[in-house]
């Protein structure tokens, strides 16, 4: 019953969207205004009834439903509970089902508090928004129906992948789904804008606040999808170039670019077309993302969904969105004014230094992902791995770091550089000192990058904090320190990884119960090793003390096998502590008795993640303080007119 | 630079043309070195190696080839493609699929000898993975045979 009446509102909400986008359509295109008047309450009812289909299908699996074939296929009624829950988007339909009810609420969202705008632009934007969700249902219901029945239900589900049996599994998805879904807010922003002819700072201002929560919720996603993989895998690694992190990247640095240049267009009223074609990009990207993921396509040991006729399904989205966006960019573009000018050293110019790198390395990733795809079409079979992207993005990415340290001191429309040089003298010695310092205490013994990374962190770190020097920091607006703690943020994160890079100490040994060995000033002792049974799951857990001068702390790595599917996993035992983690795997045992280990000291490594959720706390800050100042506006307007 | 020109659009157009070219031809010249990224043993028996460069090598475990050394913590194997093996030595912790006559991609560079020496090994995590070079490769445990991939 409860299957029939998630797909009924799955239906409904489908037909709704469908309304709204003709009421928008007529209204505008035929001048019939009355009609404008159903678009809004639409959206809003077309948001409620998403919500409802995808609460319909949570409930199924949390009863463990079997005769739904959904839930039969990916839970067990063994499993404990908070994977039930979040299975139900561990899946291609759940996961689906999760971006259009995200999506139907977003514009519900749009429709219900969205003020600043022209009343056609706003109704473009809501018809823009139906268009896209349109095509979402219609795969949903055409092609992945999440309520699909099981006749004769199962006895018992097959269970969840192990390695997605994880908490962190319960939050990373959704939130890159929150990110694209407000990309493609923004995307239909513009379409709004370019359709009603208003690309202006009204427009930018109304579209800020979709892509700064985009932008926040990526970094968050990307961050946590990092970390996850770094103790999940058991490799010690943190970022791998997988085809489906990279699809997770490129729609952030288009995100980033956007964040940056709407900015321009809301405060100097520059770079209008600019800011236009970047909102398509990065919808776009996170069009390309999705269906990298979503049709396996790539060799990737995320891809868990691979069925060609789906992946054709949203190629033909994606062709038609895209296509659709670029044949109105080039259409409307000549009705988009040039905007203000400004001056080859100014904020503005900084900013489009920005952009233009934040392209550019999109680009290289975007190349670089694809590329085995194209080959393959004229018959190479080709892998491409970390060593081209650190190769390319790296270098690139550090000269940004670079940008991103100027850019602040900078002001709007014209500045002179003898001053701008005079602001960076600290940075600058700052970053000299380093790198001579560590030149001659680590020369050949970190790579390039690695020294290049540190130095270039400390300088961006320093320099970050000077737009809160020599003014008072009480009436510094909210969105000054959300900027300066993402820049720091971002100086952080980089410390972090050329830290982690340049200095991690590994040991690889066999060791017998009773022995220890010592790792970067720990020593590490195996007591034992027994076997363990959880929920779903048998494992072999190992006893070990770690100690640093001090008392033991224990820990217990374990090596878990899961019955349903039958798979074996590592569950690496890690010790934080403020100047980095230790990271210990246990391996598997050999006939004389012996247990291998790999152990790891991160310096700082920590500090990568701490970064980004810097980064994104410094978009919230900014979020927070843009909105605000936005409402105080309004209210003392309302006032004056009451007043009046 | 002064920027405040008539034509400062097209200006800025111009640049961002120069700077996308220029990250074309990056990602192009970075991508010829890519190419030579992935080996399977057939490459490596016909257009040779470079010691020391950092790439993968792609194949299946020659059954009985495995053998582990004293330190508990190395293991050396053979890997073939039906046309060519290459000795391998991995110091590490094998993954839980990587056992003989299964698929896996080592990640490491070769030495003088033309040894491998992996520090990383990717097994096939389930049926669904499988490098994209090594589709159609397989292995028959009974008689040891290989059958090739589809390597141009």
């Amino acid at each position: 019953m409860i299957a029939e009446l998630g797909l009924a509102a799955l239906w409904l909400a489908a037909g709704l969207a469908l309304l709204q986008l003709v009421l928008a359509a007529l209204g505008l295109g035929k001048g019939r205004a009355e009609l404008l008047s159903g678009v809004r309450p639409v959206a809003v009812a077309q948001g409620l009834l998403g919500a409802l289909s995808f609460g319909a299908l949570i409930a199924l699996f949390l009863r463990s439903d079997m005769s739904v074939l959904l839930v039969a296929m990916n839970s067990h009624s063994a499993k404990p509970w908070l994977y039930k829950f979040a299975g139900a988007w561990g899946n291609h339909e759940g996961s689906m089902l999760l971006w259009v009810t995200v999506m139907g609420l977003a514009g519900a969202l749009v429709a219900l508090l969205e003020r600043g705008l022209k009343r056609e632009t706003h109704m473009a934007t809501l018809g823009a928004q139906a268009a896209i969700s349109l095509g979402f249902y219609a795969f949903l219901l055409f092609s992945s129906n999440p309520f699909a029945r099981l006749n004769p239900a199962a006895p018992d589900g097959q269970g969840l992948n192990p390695l997605l049996q994880d908490p962190g599994l319960a939050f990373h998805p959704p939130t890159l789904y929150f990110g694209y879904v407000g990309l493609s807010v923004a995307f239909s922003f513009a379409v709004g804008a370019l359709l009603t002819a208003r690309v202006d700072a009204a427009f930018a201002r109304a579209m800020r606040p979709w892509v700064l929560g985009a932008w926040v919720l990526l970094t968050i996603g990307i961050t946590a999808g990092s970390y996850w993989a770094y103790y999940e895998l058991g490799w010690g690694g943190w970022w791998f170039w997988d085809p489906v992190e990279n699809a997770s990247l490129m729609p952030w640095l288009a995100a980033t670019a956007l964040l940056h240049c709407v900015t321009v267009l809301a405060t100097r009223d520059a770079l209008r077309a600019w800011t236009v074609m970047l909102a398509v990009v990065a919808f776009s990207m996170s069009m390309v993302g999705t269906f990298l993921v979503r049709s396996g396509i790539l060799t990737s040991v995320h891809a868990f969904a691979v069925d060609p006729e789906r992946g054709s399904f949203i190629l033909v989205l994606l062709l038609l969105y895209i296509g659709g966006a670029l044949a109105l960019f080039g259409l409307r573009v000549g009705t988009v004014r040039e905007g203000r000018q400004f001056e080859g050293v100014s904020r503005e110019a900084l900013l489009v230094v920005n952009n233009l790198l934040l392209t550019v390395i999109l680009g290289v990733v975007l190349v670089g992902t694809l590329y085995p795809l194209m080959a393959e079409a004229f018959g190479h079979k080709i892998s491409v791995g970390p060593p081209y992207f650190n190769a390319v993005a790296g270098p690139i990415a550090l000269v940004l770091m670079l940008a991103m340290a100027v850019g602040p001191l900078v002001r709007w429309r014209r500045d002179e550089p003898g001053v701008v040089a005079g602001r960076l003298l600290w940075p600058a010695g700052l970053m000299i000192g380093l790198g001579a310092a560590l030149g001659v205490a680590a020369w050949g013994k970190i790579g390039v990058l690695p020294f290049l990374g540190l130095v270039v962190a400390a300088g961006v770190a320093l320099a970050s904090l000077i737009p809160l020097t020599k003014r008072n920091l009480r009436r510094t607006p909210l969105f000054t320190y959300g900027m300066v703690l993402a820049h720091l943020g971002c100086a952080v994160s980089l410390g972090g990884m050329a830290a982690e890079s340049a200095f991690t100490t590994e040991r690889l040994v066999a060791m017998k119960p009773g022995e220890s060995v010592e790792a970067a000033g720990w020593r590490i002792r195996f007591d034992r090793a027994l076997p363990l049974a959880g929920p779903n799951w048998v494992a072999m857990q190992a006893d070990m003390a770690a100690s640093r001068g001090g008392e033991d702390i224990m820990l217990h790595p374990q090596s878990r096998f899961f019955s349903s599917p039958p798979t074996t996993t590592s569950e690496s035992a890690i010790l934080t502590r403020w100047d980095g983690q230790l990271y210990v795997v246990l391996g598997e045992a050999l006939d004389d008795g012996r247990w291998q280990m790999r152990i790891w000291w991160k310096p700082f490594v920590t500090f990568i993640w701490f970064g980004g959720l810097m980064i994104a706390a410094g978009g919230t800050l900014t979020l927070i303080g843009r909105e605000r100042r936005g409402w105080m506006m309004r209210l003392r307007r309302h006032r004056a007119e009451q007043s009046a | 630079m002064a920027l405040k020109s008539k034509h400062q659009r097209l200006v800025l157009a111009l640049i961002a043309l120069v700077a996308i070219i220029g990250a074309g031809l990056l990602a192009a010249s970075a991508l010829k070195d890519e190419a030579a990224y992935f080996y399977v043993p057939a490459d490596v028996k016909f257009k040779g190696f470079t010691p020391g460069k950092a790439v993968r090598l792609g194949g299946m475990v020659v059954a009985g080839s495995l053998a582990h050394a004293p330190d508990g913590v190395t293991k050396t194997f053979t890997v073939s493609d039906g046309k060519a093996s290459v000795p391998v030595r991995f110091t590490g912790i094998a993954p839980d699929l990587f056992r003989e006559g299964s698929g896996v991609v080592a990640e490491g560079k070769f030495d003088a000898q033309g040894t491998f020496i992996a520090d990383n090994l990717l097994a096939k995590h389930d049926e669904r993975y499988m490098p994209r070079e090594m589709e159609g490769m397989s292995y028959d445990p009974t008689t040891h045979k290989v059958t090739g991939a589809n390597q141009p």
